[in-house]
């Protein structure tokens, strides 16, 4: 199978347990790879412990995911993982936490023949690498795209985002879907998890909803099956 | 190997950068050793033969308290903004992180030794009687006793409600070997009464079991949910 024929993602039978609440509940899908999808649904549905278990750090207590043809933590590479929380150490600047976790992926820093990757990102998501104030002094915009530019730093195939619009300004929050918007058309896979789906009107090719643990719908218009969603 | 290394390095060098902007721990254990050295040299006003005695058991023990301080933040810095789930998802070996918060530790707590081992010597008017040199190869494998089992141990309780309580449990009991050969080696060299070699060697052994022990456990320990 090319690379192109192959899917992104491939959830089979999967079953999360936490004790005797189970998160997801025997879900089953395919995505296909260069697609934005939106994952929707209230709270609890099983979103982010999907999110989670594609990225690795949640083992299906039944069935098997498969990235890119392989075991989650072996396509480690190729996934970019950008949490709820911001995954960066506040006491230190962005730039101090990017050129950490560029040394994780094995990134070599400054003096590159495409100039220093840490850099790019940063300018990438329009922060200034230039900015020494610790990441806790940061506003929670600037501190979602500095969180964003870690889980983009080694240009993987496949961005995994929990919430990236939460408690960000509408204005923002539209900066950041042109920018993911912009990687898409890069060849991209993405999956956003959110509860503002109007922002991805238009943008996404498809809508997810979750429910209970479970995938029960797929639609490529938001309103399509749930009119009552695009007054999110 | 190449990667294991770089990376120990990178994490360690990014550790003492939060500590040295935070100094969250060695503001705590500094603290907390004073407290022992004053209160106890107040308490008993020990004779210099009788402080040649208890002096090993204070020391080790203000130390080995000293230490769940630092152990139990080492890893609370991570579970902040869940940062240790960035390090989970990378390519990183599980054990170069284990090496670097153990290699931390241990620079925090010689740090704190450096500091206090002059007022132990002050206020119990200690001078040793057999050979001093020892005192340093017990302190080095006696501190890297505590610390990998504590940073280990630590790992294990971070997403226990109680890992501040649960920590101490599951240390001390297994570090009793290792405290049982620092303090009689320490109190040999200081009263010179029997040599500290056996209790180095028996220090020695201790440290080679439980650091591979340890790494051999540590990615599982990871990658617990």
């Amino acid at each position: 199978m090319t690379e192109a024929a192959k899917p992104a993602i491939t959830v089979t039978n999967v079953i999360k347990q936490f004790g005797r609440f189970a998160a997801l509940r025997g879900v089953n899908a395919e995505f296909e790879i260069g697609k934005f999808y939106a994952i929707l649904g209230d709270n609890g549905a099983g979103k982010t412990t999907l999110l989670r278990a594609f990225a690795g750090l949640a083992h299906p207590t039944q069935g098997t995911i498969s990235i890119l043809g392989q075991d989650p933590q072996a396509a480690c590479r190729e996934i970019g993982y950008m949490a709820h929380p911001s995954l960066l150490y506040d006491e230190m600047s962005g730039m101090e936490n990017l050129r950490y976790f560029a040394r994780l992926y094995g990134i070599a820093g400054t003096g590159q023949p495409n100039g220093d990757r840490c850099e790019q990102v940063v300018r990438s998501v329009g922060l200034d690498p230039e900015l020494a104030r610790p990441v806790g002094q940061y506003s929670q915009g600037m501190r979602q795209r500095m969180s964003l530019a870690r889980a983009i730093l080694h240009d993987p195939k496949i961005l995994l985002l929990d919430e990236p619009f939460s408690n960000v300004d509408v204005h923002s929050a539209g900066e950041m879907v042109g920018l993911l918007r912009g990687m898409r058309d890069s060849g991209k896979t993405i999956f956003v998890v959110t509860h503002q789906a109007a922002l991805l009107r238009g943008v996404a090719d498809e809508f997810v909803w979750m429910q209970a643990g479970q995938i029960i719908s797929r639609t490529a218009d938001l309103s399509a099956d749930f009119p009552s969603a695009g007054a999110r | 190997m190449n990667s294991l290394w770089s990376i120990t390095l990178a994490t360690l060098a990014k550790d003492i950068r939060l500590e040295w902007r935070s100094k969250d721990a060695l503001n705590s254990m500094l603290f907390f050793s004073l407290l022992v050295v004053v209160i106890f040299s107040f308490s008993f006003d020990p004779l210099a033969e009788e402080s040649r005695h208890i002096a090993g058991g204070l020391i080790w023990v203000a130390f080995l308290f000293a230490a769940v301080v630092a152990l139990n933040q080492t890893w609370a810095r991570e579970l902040r903004n869940q940062v240790l789930d960035a390090y989970r998802v990378s390519p990183a070996p599980a054990n170069a992180l284990f090496l670097a918060k153990a290699l931390g530790n241990f620079i925090f707590v010689s740090v704190l030794e450096a500091l206090m081992t002059p007022l132990f010597i002050v206020f119990y008017n200690l001078r040793a009687l057999g050979p001093a040199w020892q005192l340093i190869p017990i302190a080095i494998l006696g501190t890297w006793a505590l610390v990998v089992n504590g940073t280990f141990f630590a790992a294990m309780s971070i997403r226990t409600r109680s890992r501040e309580i649960m920590l101490p449990l599951l240390l001390f009991p297994i570090s009793i070997p290792a405290v049982i050969a620092m303090v009689a080696g320490t109190t040999s060299i200081l009263t010179g009464e029997e040599s500290a070699h056996f209790y180095i060697v028996l220090l020695l052994t201790y440290d080679v079991v439980f650091t591979t022990a340890c790494l051999a456990l540590f990615e599982t320990i990871l990658h617990a949910e």
